[in-house]
This record gives structure tokens, sequence and C-alpha cells, in this order.
């Protein structure tokens, strides 16, 4: 809940402006976009992601540094569980 | 010596901390307050303490939402799910957190509806699929999440959707640092300022703690090299005389915070009159409410809640451990009557609380940066 996790935005969804899948290493799930509407990202974009939400901008680099971070902290691992969550894992297809 | 490799620039680090002896008066003793538990999650599990002279001690603060939660707070959210309609929804963090009849968790395994969701929009969802239930959502957090449930909130209210709620248990950080300098057995130099939370409120409403309080703050990362920069900064700023609001983690956190996020909370919620702070005690204007506007999605509107008390075992020396009073283990209960598979107090409860973190870290060191002196 309190580390951030770092993702690579892989298409910002057209219709609902406010969410985007990301990709936090390999696992995709969609991050709501709704914080950063006054420096919005685009695709490709890296962004620092807190309980579903994307909440700051970085760069790559930071990117990598902050999931290496996660790893020497022993919390990665915690951290992919609540990416997969995301989306009551999977559930949200079959809402839509 | 594994994970040695896993420090950037192990070289750094350790001119990092040879600056910090420079910098350092023998004749002075430091106490420098890190406010947030990742930082003391991270001090501990980096082992932060062994390179810094002996005459800095590390005051761990009140920044694990889980930790200063009251025990009764959580029975009350807990009551609210003794309704078989209701579901009863919550980060994981928050699933082993024990009330004084359990906790979620074992209210699960009694049969009652309590689910793990990792972000509040899903809640949402779980109000959809589930439309004959009620969704209460227990909030919880510092302004890292606040504005993740406010935005949740106002889809809510948006879509209409009336069979949701939320248990607001979001707390500030400001009130809380505010608490810790007023208290009169506590005596600090300087703080290490919370990274994630600052994202949010940035770094202008630290400046009272420098003009006013005169003490510096150095808003902070969460690498070791971050943490120890941070000390740098801090103990230059005292070698001058100065007091300061610096930001050390400037790849991240922007002065001016984020301005999406801090509308939105400033338009669901609204300041409590007072709260209570587990350890602490009650401090006013230190959590959030949700505002009239909103009342339809406020489980504490929506539900008779019994606003249980309770308070901590006397044995438990929480309130003084969290001012930097007594350190984990001079605790009469640490290690014995409270562990983190069984913690009496509030900081055994969380990885990032700091009973906890002496604890797993303490006695079974993997990894210190005093290892690196040897592979350099």
């Amino acid at each position: 809940m309190c580390l951030a996790i770092p993702g690579k935005i892989v298409e910002i969804t057209a219709e609902t402006t406010h969410s985007a899948l990301v990709d936090v290493v390999g696992v995709r799930r969609r991050v709501d976009l709704g914080l950063l509407q006054e420096d919005q990202p685009k695709a490709g974009d890296w962004v620092l992601i807190h309980v579903g939400f994307a909440m700051s901008k970085i760069s790559e680099e930071e990117a990598h540094d902050q999931m290496q971070m996660l790893q020497m902290l022993g919390e990665s691992q915690a951290a992919m569980e609540e990416v997969r969550g995301y989306g009551l894992d999977g559930e949200e297809e079959k809402i839509s | 010596m594994k994970y040695v490799d896993e420090f950037r620039d192990p070289e750094l680090i350790l001119k990092t901390a040879e600056e910090i002896r420079r910098l350092t008066d023998p004749q002075r003793h430091y106490r420098i307050m890190e406010v947030c538990g990742g930082h003391t999650h991270a001090i501990y599990r980096f082992g932060l303490k062994d390179v810094l002279p002996e005459n800095i001690d590390l005051i761990h603060g009140p920044g694990c939402p889980v930790c200063v939660l009251p025990m009764g707070r959580i029975d009350d959210g807990l009551s609210i799910a003794a309704d078989p309609k209701v579901i009863f929804a919550a980060f994981g963090d928050m699933m082993r957190v024990p009330g004084a009849n359990g906790s979620p968790l074992e209210h699960k395994a009694r049969g009652r509806d309590v689910r793990i969701v990792y972000s509040p929009t899903d809640a949402i969802k779980l109000a959809k699929l589930n439309p004959d239930k009620h969704v209460m959502f227990f909030a919880i957090g510092f302004e890292t999440t606040a504005p993740s449930t406010a935005l949740t909130l106002q889809r809510a209210k948006a879509e209409g959707l009336l069979n949701f709620s939320v248990f607001c248990n979001h707390v500030t950080i400001i009130p809380a640092i505010r608490a810790i300098l007023d208290s009169p057995d506590m005596r600090l130099d300087g703080f290490i300022g919370p990274g994630h939370c600052s994202t949010v409120i940035g770094c202008r409403p630290y400046e009272w703690i420098s003009a006013d309080e005169g003490k510096p703050i150095v808003v902070c990362g969460f690498e070791p090299l971050d943490l120890l920069q941070s000390i740098v900064m801090l103990l230059r700023q005292l070698k001058n005389g100065e007091a300061k609001v610096e930001n050390q983690y400037k790849r991240v956190v922007p002065w001016e915070g984020n301005r999406a996020a801090l509308k939105a909370m400033n338009e669901v919620f609204q300041l409590r009159p007072y709260f209570e702070w587990r350890g602490l005690g009650f401090i006013s204007q230190s959590a959030l409410r949700i505002r009239d506007s909103y009342a339809n999605w406020d489980a504490e509107r929506r539900f008779n809640i019994p606003g249980i008390r309770i308070t901590d075992p006397k044995a438990a020396q929480c309130g003084e451990v969290l001012k930097g009073v007594l350190k984990p283990a001079q605790c009469k209960l640490f290690a014995r009557e409270c562990t983190p598979e069984s913690p009496v107090g509030a900081l055994m409860v969380s990885s990032e609380g700091s009973c906890a973190a002496f604890y797993n870290y303490e006695h079974r060191k993997t990894v210190t940066i005093s290892n690196l002196a040897s592979v350099v």
C-alpha cells in the first residue's frame, strides 16, 4: 500500500481516458490515470503506482531503480501480488 | 555477501558514509526522526545504523498507517460486516491486523464476507458485481492513498452507485509531526521527510518545521544512498546553524506536490476535529472525514457505528517508542508477549512498524552496508 510500484504505460484506452494498460515486469493490468490529469502520461511513459493509481511520472532509469529497490527490501513479491490483483484478478472483463 | 552486488555504486555509499563522519561533531548527540514507515523498513533492511557514527540516533516516526490506527476502528469496521448483506473490502495489509475480536481474516474464517482489494476502484467493481450486497471499503493511509479513495468516491457518486460506501480512516502527516514536536519529552535535531506522501503534498507543508520550530527537514528517497545523502544534507544544515526544507528526492517529488490529487482530496474530504492515533492519543485536525456532499457514500453515516475504544495494554510502551523515548527492544513486551506473529502493540503489526522492523532485521541481518568495505 505504501510502497510505489513502477510500471510502463502500454496503451491509453480511448473511451476511458482515466485508465491505461500498464506493464509491470510483464504483468499487464489497467491502472487509473485520474491523479495525473494535469500531466497526462502517454504510451511509453513510466509511472509510479500506488493502490492502482498512477501517482507520478518518472524516468525509465528511476523505474528500474525502484523495482530493484523493492527486491532489495524483500517487497517485490508483495508488489507483484498487488499488481496481479488489480481489476479483481481479471474479473474486470466480465463486468464490461 | 551474496546481496552486496545489489547496492548500486557501493563506493559512493562508502564515500557518503565518510562524509557523514566528517560532518558529525563528536561532542554532540544527534537525534534524527525518519517520519515514514517505508524509511524505517529500509533503514533496518539495509543495516544503515552500522555505517552511522554512534552519536547519531535514528528515531522512528509515526508514518505507518496500519500501526497508528486504533484497534477500536478495526472493530467498528468489522461490526458493519456482521450484516450478512455487507461485503467488507480492504487492502491486504489490513487483513491480519487484530481487532479485539480477531482480525478481518479471522472474521472471514467465521463466515463474514471479507475480501481483499488492491485498489479502491476494485471495491466499486465488487459493488457492481454484487448488486444485492453492500460493499464497504475500509480506507486507510496517509496522503499517499487518500487521493485514490477520493477519486473512487467521486466515481461512485457520478455513477449513482448506492450499494457502496467508504469507512474512512485516512490520516494526515503534518499534525502527527506537530504532535511529536509538541511532546514535552521529545528532543529532535531534524527530520528525514516522507517520500511518497510528499509526491502528493509537496514540500511546502513542511516549511513551518524549519521556520517556526527551527528544525531542518529533508524529503528523502528510499534507497540506501538516498537515506545517507539526506543525513548529509541534515548534518550540513545543523553544522551551519541552518533550518531549511530540502528535497533530496527531486527525481520523484515536485516542490508543489500533485495538484490534481490535492484537489480531489479537498473536494471529497474535510478535516475531523480530532482523531485518535494508536500510541499517540488524540490529535486535533489530524484525520479526514467524508464531506456532507458525499454522505450517501460515508459508511459512518449509513451504518450504526458502535464507536469502540480499546486501549493498548499498559505494559505496551508503543507511545514511548513512537516518540523515540525508548528503543523497540527497551519495551517490556518486545519479543516476549509482543512479536510480529502475535502483536500486542501497534508498532509490531506491520512490516513498516519500527518494532517489527527491529525484530525482523536486528538479529538476522542478511546484508549490511558495513560488509561493503571488504569487497570494494
